[in-house]
């Protein structure tokens, strides 16, 4: 049956750069899908352009970034300024991977809300996700 | 809050793609907002050649999309895709995935590619499919490809928006019975047998063959059954080439006018039929005379028919008291 339905939250899961370890990505990917969300899996080896461009066409409201390159500077860098572009500057990003700690803050200057590291529960990156899309 | 809804429909007009976007979130909450959108849209739509891929889970359909997508391209044709994926009966979250195969288009301009969960729809459609098409239509996609969620036997309600239904099918999946079955054999325009180059395609294109051939009814177009190995390409050509066949044939057939009545109809018939359910919930004290009349068929006090009859009354003349236990 059709009935008025509540918008969705929608994330973007993806891949930019060329490490091809997407375990991580998937494992993701699966649990916000059991949290009820729509997630949009892009796959491996994107360009900044591919994912702000399927963050556009998709209207997600919120992006994570699984970077394992050690590219992960540059590589936001771009993202972020190409999704500023597309005036969606606003939309939540994340980030997971391997990343170093030093490199946190600088990443949170750039845009980035929270760098999940190996280990972290899924649990946590869904309540993140849900208590700060808008 | 964005922009509102007028703006957004001006902006889409225009070709902003980012509105459009934007638009398609809207048409899927099924709300009057929504409708509002689809209404001041309408008027712009009806240029698009709709094409439907569908087919089993894993036959191929992203993969040959892809394809299409560029074959389609070669010929300067602006291309929208709208790629539906299950979503869960338990959650409701899905994990659309179909743009994997299709990502060497994401920063083309002319191309526009959507994934939407089917969100309780069972048809192989979501329920907001046909407005996102229309949506893209607008945009000014000349091609809009509608992939459906993996299909088995029955979920054939792309026949509802497509033009055109490219199906696909894979070498092995069952005996020659399968392809006079009713259901999905019944509703493609083309058919597709994609990884040809399995065992098995040789076999399954003479079971085709002999399954469109039992058929007594003269038609005007005769399905072609086209080989195809998406992964590679092979074959997609021609496809390409057939489904451009098969809009021609209906435009000097004259056939494209039942086509497109045929399709409207159930479109509106779809619409009447969920806004009457939808009258039932929306309103807490409907909600609750509804309950009351499924408690009373539950023990027994009621049939469903007279139940349906009386809910049917209600929502026709609101003030008419239907307690008639």
């Amino acid at each position: 049956m059709v009935s008025e339905q509540e918008r969705k939250i929608r994330v973007l899961v993806a891949k930019p750069g060329l490490d091809g370890h997407d375990r991580g990505a998937k494992v993701v990917a699966r649990a916000l899908r059991d949290a009820g969300f729509e997630v949009i899996y892009t796959g491996l080896r994107q360009t900044p352009e591919q994912v702000a461009e399927a963050a556009l066409q998709e209207d997600v409201d919120a992006v994570g970034l699984s970077i394992l390159s050690g590219a992960h500077m540059r590589l936001t860098e771009e993202i972020m300024k190409l999704l500023k572009e597309r005036d969606m500057g606003d939309i939540l990003v994340v980030l997971g991977g391997i990343i170093p700690e030093e490199d946190y803050e600088p990443l949170k200057k750039l845009g980035v809300k929270a760098v999940f590291g190996p280990g972290t529960p899924t649990s946590e990156i869904i309540d993140f996700i849900k208590s700060h899309v808008k | 809050m964005g922009p509102d809804t007028r703006t957004l429909v001006q902006q889409l007009l225009k070709g902003n793609r980012r509105a459009a976007a934007r638009l398609m979130s809207l048409a899927e909450t099924l709300s009057p907002e929504a409708h509002t959108a689809i209404k001041q849209i309408y008027p712009h739509t009806g240029k698009a050649h709709i094409i439907g891929v569908t087919g089993p889970p894993g036959s191929g359909k992203s993969t040959l999309v892809d394809k299409l997508i560029h074959e389609f391209r070669q010929q300067k044709k602006r291309v929208g895709v709208v790629a539906v994926d299950p979503s869960s009966p338990f959650t409701g979250g899905a994990l659309l995935g179909d743009r994997i195969r299709m990502s060497r288009f994401a920063t083309d301009k002319g191309v526009f590619i959507r994934s939407m969960g089917s969100r309780g729809s069972l048809g192989g459609l979501a329920w907001a499919t046909h407005d996102v098409v229309r949506i893209l239509d607008a945009l000014g996609k000349e091609i809009v490809i509608v992939e459906t969620v993996g299909a088995g036997q029955a979920e054939v309600d792309i026949i509802k928006l497509a033009e055109t239904v490219v199906l696909l099918t894979v070498p092995r999946l069952g005996d020659d019975i399968q392809t006079i079955k009713a259901g999905i054999m019944e509703i493609g325009d083309i058919f597709v047998i994609n990884k040809a180059d399995l065992d098995g395609a040789d076999r399954l294109y003479v079971e085709i063959q002999t399954a469109l051939n039992l058929g007594e009814r003269e038609q005007s177009w005769e399905p072609p059954i086209l080989k195809t190995v998406a992964s590679s390409g092979e074959g997609v050509e021609e496809l390409a080439r057939a489904i451009q066949d098969h809009h021609t044939h209906l435009v000097e057939s004259g056939e494209i006018k039942q086509n497109l009545e045929r399709r409207c109809a159930a479109q509106l018939e779809t619409i009447v039929e969920q806004s009457f359910i939808r009258k039932l919930f929306v309103q807490a004290e409907e909600r609750e005379h509804f309950h009351q009349l499924v408690q009373k068929v539950c023990t027994r006090r009621l049939d469903p028919y007279t139940a349906a009859e009386l809910l049917i009354l209600r929502l026709i003349q609101p003030r008419i008291e239907s307690d008639s236990s």
